[in-house]
């Protein structure tokens, strides 16, 4: 008896592009009869012209995929946006079927794509428990088993007969990850449901989902968020364009993917704002990293002082957020974020519109290497509105100011200004 | 995780090429020494456990289609009960809306078809009376086929995060106009106290009627809301169907009015032959059953029902990929 729990092999999914299509996955009725019509049209007139070539175009977004996955294993699946790892997780959910290939799994899976999925603003707490249980494949034996359990994790004893519509964003959150908490299967498939609510909350689930991976059970975490990936999997899968390109010690294959297009970058823009698909009040358009004299740059000396520059477009005026970033080093291990609210006494509400926020901060703290700049934005505890994972990245040399032996193989990513002092009694 | 578990064992069921390996969180611990969650918390999924194969591949969730469909019923009902209840939640009246609005359509048709174009009834059963046992199958299907026909793009988001069939989304909301139809009953009830009038035995066959007023509605419902899905302004197409509809079909009027040797095209609409069941049924024989015709709609609702089925089938494998 082999211990495969989920064996992929030869994974492909197509999906058909039409360029003439609108954005949208639907088509209007309209379109399609005001088409006909023409065609009709032309060919009474005998004027019809050769069809145009099709316009539709196949995409790949998964190729040839196989893997093998052992039980009570963790794994991450890493990939850039596009790479596929959305399609991978549709198709182990079962959500949508691939075009080839064939997945097996072994022992009963629960798939987390979202926390919350289908309650209803409505119905109260109560009863979202029960809804959002089903929708997670509990029965209604189970749930009323766990239903205590679920409601003293979310702390809303109190507020268990009101609307969910009344609920805090944090509360609503709250319940909603202590359903998706407690659904029991032995295989989890999650996406970056951690990357809701920001960290606090992000800290939180990773102990949950340690715990159940530790439990024997086998876990696929798919993410862009590499610190995450790091803490929670032991071994990590990388995709690029629909294959998969790394499978390895999570150590490894974070490393890799962070180095992978690979140049320094002190400059990138999103000019259709689609920096984070999906979001579509919230959309980075711009992120530089600027020199002293304000001119975008990828190498920095560590005596130089960093400038970072965020420039973001709201739809619509947002609520209490922050806007920042993380640092983190190229194998990434994660060293600081900071968000333009840190020196602020609250969150700050935004108007509708482009604004730009710039940071300077000394990097005389930090060794010389390679680091990665990830963009974030969110409302802590609620929402997370946009998560960038190495958008930019920068070179850090020492500066001729100090020791050169300084950044020859030491350990650890800081590199504090220490001052020594020597007594010596003879 | 009965419905999950269930559908698991189903797909197992499906599966030849392998043998089926165990994979019970019993084994799980042994295998890493790791005790697993307390046993006490989670009896029936690990008493059930001795093996579940899920098996992926292309066309392999059309073959246990139906099979699936029963193992996620708990769903299926659970759907249908936040349907329901939202659906009393939201409006300030709550069910008295599925009264009132039955009983003012009926003083309308009364006094219009009844009073101003003087149409004959059935028998000697009122007027009133004639009207409500076509209006509640009439409203029955209008509200299904509305809501049965937005029901998918409006769980768009259970679309594209979890997996069940399909199907079951839209049949879920059609309970909610059943249970409206429950409620109007009571209107019947009222308005035969109030003309003394005794149902027959006839009454008893009610529910065959109530499941044919159901299958009516649900064949173009799901075909219109696998259409929904694809062709976004298909919906605007509901409200004038069901306009049209309303007066193609004997809700203000007796179908006996209809000339004779019209009778049998007539009767090409699905709805005449609810219509015409349950005025049978609820007007204790004042309303003779023209046969031919009701044969012939009941056969037209089954090709219906079996197009809408096999048109949803044909198009819900790509809903995720376009909703």
């Amino acid at each position: 008896m082999s211990d495969v729990i989920i064996r992929a092999e030869g994974l492909g999914k197509s999906y058909r592009i039409n360029h003439n299509a609108p954005r949208e996955g639907y088509v209007a009725l309209r379109d399609v009869l005001s088409r006909q019509g023409r065609v009709l049209w032309d060919t009474a007139r005998g004027t019809r012209r050769q069809e145009s070539p099709a316009k539709f175009e196949e995409f790949w977004a998964l190729r040839d995929v196989a893997f093998e996955i052992k039980l009570g294993e963790a794994v991450g699946i890493i990939g850039h946006n596009g790479a596929g790892k959305s399609t991978l997780l549709k198709i182990l959910s079962r959500i949508t079927e691939p075009t080839r290939g064939r997945v097996t799994l072994r022992g009963r899976t629960a798939s987390l794509l979202e926390v919350g999925t289908g309650f209803h603003p409505e119905l109260t707490g109560r009863e979202n428990i029960f809804l959002n249980g089903a929708i997670l494949g509990m029965g209604r034996a189970e749930i009323r088993r766990k239903f205590d359990e679920i409601v003293a994790f979310a702390e809303i004893e109190k507020f268990l007969d009101t609307p969910v519509k009344r609920y805090s964003s944090g509360m609503y959150v709250r319940l909603a990850f202590s359903v998706a908490a407690h659904i029991d299967p032995e295989i989890l498939i999650v996406d970056e449901v951690l990357a809701v609510g920001d960290l606090d909350f992000q800290k939180r689930c990773l102990v949950k989902m340690a715990t159940f991976a530790t439990g024997g059970r086998t876990v696929l975490f798919v993410s862009h968020n590499v610190v995450a990936i790091r803490r929670l999997c032991s071994r990590c899968m990388m995709l690029r364009a629909g294959v998969v390109e790394a499978d390895g010690s999570a150590a490894s294959t974070v490393s890799q993917y962070l180095t992978s297009d690979a140049s320094a970058s002190g400059e990138i823009s999103w000019p259709d704002g689609k920096a984070n698909p999906g979001e579509t009040q919230f959309g980075f358009l711009r992120a530089r990293l600027l020199d002293e004299q304000l001119q975008s740059a990828a190498t920095f000396y560590d005596s130089d002082n960093l400038r970072v520059e965020l420039t973001y477009r709201l739809t619509r005026p947002l609520g209490n957020s922050r806007v920042g970033f993380l640092v983190s080093t190229s194998d990434g291990v994660a060293i600081f974020e900071t968000y333009d609210t840190d020196r602020l006494p609250d969150l700050q509400s935004r108007p509708a519109g482009v604004s730009t926020v710039t940071c300077e901060l000394p990097l005389s703290a930090l060794m010389p290497g390679r680091y990665i700049v990830s963009l974030n934005a969110g409302i802590p505890d609620v929402r997370n509105l946009a998560y960038v994972e190495g958008a930019l990245r920068f070179d850090l040399q020492a500066s001729s100011a100090r020791r050169f032996d300084v950044h020859v193989s030491r350990a650890g990513a800081m590199n504090p200004h220490a001052t020594w002092s020597t007594q010596c009694d003879a | 995780m009965t419905n999950q578990e269930a559908a698991l064992q189903s797909a197992a069921g499906g599966t030849t090429t392998e043998p089926p390996l165990v994979a019970s969180s019993d084994q799980a611990d042994q295998r890493t020494g790791v005790p697993a969650q307390p046993k006490d918390s989670a009896p029936v999924s690990t008493a059930k456990a001795d093996s579940y194969e899920l098996i992926i591949e292309p066309g392999r969730a059309e073959r246990n289609y139906w099979r699936d469909l029963y193992r996620y019923r708990e769903l299926f009902y659970i759907l249908a009960w936040r349907d329901v209840a939202v659906r009393y939640k939201q409006t300030a009246i709550g069910a008295a809306w599925a009264v009132i609005r039955p009983f003012l359509t009926m003083v309308i048709f009364t006094v219009i078809f009844g009073r101003v174009a003087k149409l004959p009834t059935e028998g000697d059963a009122p007027y009133p009376l004639l009207v409500l046992a076509g209006m509640l199958p009439w409203t029955l299907f209008s509200t299904a086929l509305g809501e049965a026909s937005s029901s998918l793009v409006n769980n768009a988001n259970l679309i594209t995060k979890v997996y069940f069939p399909r199907i079951i989304v839209p049949t879920a909301t059609v309970v909610v106009s059943f249970v409206d139809f429950l409620i109007s009953l009571v209107l019947v009830a009222g308005v035969m106290a109030y003309y003394r009038f005794a149902p027959g035995w006839q009454i008893a066959t009610l529910p065959v009627f109530l499941l044919l007023a159901l299958l009516a509605s649900l064949g173009p419902g799901l075909y219109l809301t696998a259409l929904n899905v694809k062709y976004r302004d298909f919906r605007f197409i509901i409200p004038f169907v069901v306009q049209f509809g309303l007066y193609v079909s004997p809700v203000g009027y007796s179908s006996s009015v209809i000339p004779q040797k019209w009778r049998l095209l007539y009767s090409l609409n699905p709805v005449v032959g609810v219509i015409d069941g349950f005025r049978w049924c609820l007007l204790a024989g004042q309303s003779e059953l023209y046969w031919p015709g009701f044969a012939l709609s009941t056969a037209v609702l089954v090709l219906f029902l079996w197009l809408g089925i096999s048109k949803f089938r044909s198009m819900e494998r790509g809903f995720a990929d376009i909703i």
